[in-house]
């Protein structure tokens, strides 16, 4: 024991010991280094070939064997698209598309969340792209709605207006509301540009700004309607509109109901 | 009744059913002064409908018969509107003081209670005047009688007696202003009233100034950076570098200057190499082209439609249309912003842009055509 404390390499050994017990002991305490170090790598390989299996099933007739994509249909390549951009287009009910149209529109979802992350994780493994966010990612607690206010008209409320009702686009595409879309289907579709969606990069838009922008579409469908009701929340051209038809109606039955014939008097 | 004429005014035809009250409320004494200029002559009768001439010769109004009755044919539903119609003044009452009451409980603190406020104030006040109004129609239908009555139509020129009247009094008038007799005092009045005339006519110099030359250019000038609108920082082009990308952008120090944003807003765009189609032959200016006026596949246009000035920055990455939401003009991205479609005739101008010593991105002039709209001095120059 004492020879071997004296050995030359005990010292080294000493400290290796006490980085991993450090380490180890850090990572237990905290619980977030191991679960998604160790997680992933159990089953990431059963992961895969579920993805693949799903893959096979729901997506290879039109995006080809192994993604590549196929320009007839037109399917475009899924090699580098991400998972962010697969959890997008399949847990908005986009994909798997029923039929092509100028925009493939939101409708039930038809996997499960544990499915559509094995397709994500299959997708991302044909060429990387970006990730699903965490929930700490989308998290509005602590996000600036204000801001997220301001960035939002810059850059977003040209087609989505600016209460995110949507708005139409050219040739029968059309921006979606966004009355329905969870916050980290929001962050999804600026990383990644869903259809026509322009995008809208980590470096450009930063993750940070993309909670303030998130806080302030979530933040806005609690608003008020003055007047009872939101006419699609599209601003004072529908408002005035429904005024307008609903005043001229209830004034052009009073002006029937005045001036109609009323009692004879005797002497007529 | 009494007919006697006495005290009438210079003028007054004496014949014509004289009421009792007014001939003896509008007697005036002997030697009183002529009517004052302005003021409406003494009514002949206060009659409203047309008289018939029988039993006005002398000055006897006529026994009329009555021209309306005095009470409905069905009593019993004049009975049932009467309720109908007290109903709905008593509820206008109630209406009424609801106003004042929702005037006074809903104190507009915070957002939604100015909702409710103005919510309860228009509901109380429109039915308050809806139930008047209904009421007053019901009123009229119901228990007024239908008749139609007939008001004959007198020349409008007065009679020569008031109008000999009306000289005299004028010319009395101006001989005791002694208006005509200083002409001192007349020019200098009328002096005085010229400033005032012209007034109106200096004032509309605030419709200016002339633009001049204001429409040519905006803000931009060689240098000066381009910022990611609402986040207001400058741009790298390795970090705007997702192709399909597209952000608005904002001349730096301007972007709070709404006046010089109208012009300078622009968009930028980041394409896959190959994906936009330059056409250097269509605004070679000052030695470079368009393709050099880009950096790195990023390209930037003015935000403002070429149509009637709406901000057009729909962008779809996957056609690269630019879309103006206003009358739908649609603008080629890849291809130097050409109209596809819509009522806009010219291509979006594009800004020349480069890279300054840190690597952001910069323009490398003004835009070299006027932005926005046509407008009459602009001509067909690029």
């Amino acid at each position: 024991m004492t020879a071997r404390r004296r050995h030359p390499l005990a010292g080294y050994a000493v400290v290796l010991t006490g980085l991993l017990l450090a380490g180890v002991g850090y990572a237990v305490v905290t619980g977030v280094g191991a679960a998604s170090a160790s997680a992933p790598a159990i089953t990431a390989s059963a992961q895969l070939s579920a993805g693949r299996q799903l893959f096979v099933e729901n997506c290879q007739s039109c995006h080809g064997d192994f993604g590549q994509g196929n320009p007839s249909v037109p399917a475009p390549s899924l090699i580098g698209v991400g998972a962010a951009a697969v959890d997008f287009q399949v847990s908005t009910g986009r994909m798997p598309c029923k039929e092509l149209e100028a925009e493939c529109t939101r409708k039930p979802v038809s996997l499960n969340t544990q499915q559509i992350h094995a397709l994500a994780a299959y997708i991302e493994s044909l060429g990387g792209g970006p990730q699903i966010p965490s929930a700490a990612q989308v998290s509005q607690i602590g996000a600036n709605a204000g801001f997220g206010q301001q960035l939002f008209v810059a850059d977003c409320a040209q087609c989505h207006n600016f209460d995110g009702a949507g708005g139409a686009l050219t040739y029968g595409k059309y921006a979606p509301p966004l009355t329905k879309s969870t916050p980290t289907q929001i962050f999804e579709a600026m990383l990644t540009g869903p259809e026509a969606m322009p995008v809208f990069n980590d470096t450009t838009i930063t993750p940070q700004e993309k909670r303030d922008i998130i806080a302030y579409i979530v933040q806005t469908r609690q608003e008020p309607n003055p007047g009872g009701f939101s006419l699609g929340r599209v601003g004072p051209v529908t408002e005035g509109l429904v005024a307008f038809l609903g005043l001229l109606l209830f004034m052009v039955f009073s002006a029937m109901w005045i001036t109609a014939k009323h009692r004879k008097t005797p002497n007529e | 009744m009494s007919d006697a004429p006495t005290g009438h005014p210079r003028g007054e035809p004496e014949e014509g059913p004289i009421l009792e009250g007014q001939t003896e409320g509008s007697a005036e004494p002997e030697g009183a002064p002529h009517r004052v200029i302005g003021t409406p002559p003494p009514a002949q009768s206060r009659m409203l409908l047309a008289e018939t001439a029988a039993g006005t010769a002398d000055g006897q109004p006529a026994v009329r018969e009555r021209e309306l009755p005095a009470d409905p044919q069905d009593m019993d539903d004049a009975k049932r509107a009467e309720r109908i119609v007290a109903a709905c003044f008593l509820l206008a009452m109630l209406a009424g003081i609801a106003f004042i009451a929702a005037y006074v409980i809903f104190e507009p603190h915070s957002p939604t209670r100015v909702l409710h406020s103005n919510l309860a104030l228009g509901l109380t006040m429109g039915l308050t005047f809806l139930l008047l109004g209904a009421g007053a129609t019901i009123w009229v239908r119901r228990l007024m009688p239908d008749v139609e009555l007939t008001e004959m139509r007198h020349p409008l020129r007065s009679d020569e007696a008031d109008r000999e009247a009306f000289v005299e009094t004028f010319n009395e008038g101006a001989d005791a202003s002694q208006f005509v007799k200083r002409p001192i005092l007349r020019r200098t009045l009328i002096a005085a009233t010229v400033p005032v005339a012209v007034a109106p006519v200096v004032l509309l110099r605030d419709l200016g100034p002339l633009p001049r030359t204001k429409l040519d250019h905006t803000v931009w000038r060689p240098g000066l950076r381009l910022l990611n609108y609402g986040a207001n920082t400058p741009i790298r082009p390795g970090d705007f570098s997702s192709p399909g990308g597209m952000i608005s952008v904002v001349p730096e120090g301007y972007q709070d200057n709404f006046n010089a944003l109208a012009k300078a807003a622009c968009i930028i765009i980041k394409f896959a190499p190959g994906q936009a189609v330059y056409t250097p032959q269509s605004h070679p200016v000052d030695g470079f082209t368009v393709q050099n006026w880009t950096v790195d596949n990023i390209v930037c246009y003015s935000k403002i439609c070429t149509h009637v000035g709406c901000p057009a920055a729909l962008y779809e990455q996957t056609t690269h249309h630019i879309l103006c939401p206003c009358h739908q003009s649609t603008f080629d991205a890849a291809r130097g912003a050409q109209v596809i479609f819509g009522p806009a005739t010219r291509a979006l101008p594009q800004l020349p842009m480069t890279v300054d010593a840190e690597g952001y991105l910069v323009a490398r002039s003004d835009f070299t055509e006027p932005v926005g709209p046509s407008f009459w001095e602009r001509g067909n120059s690029s």
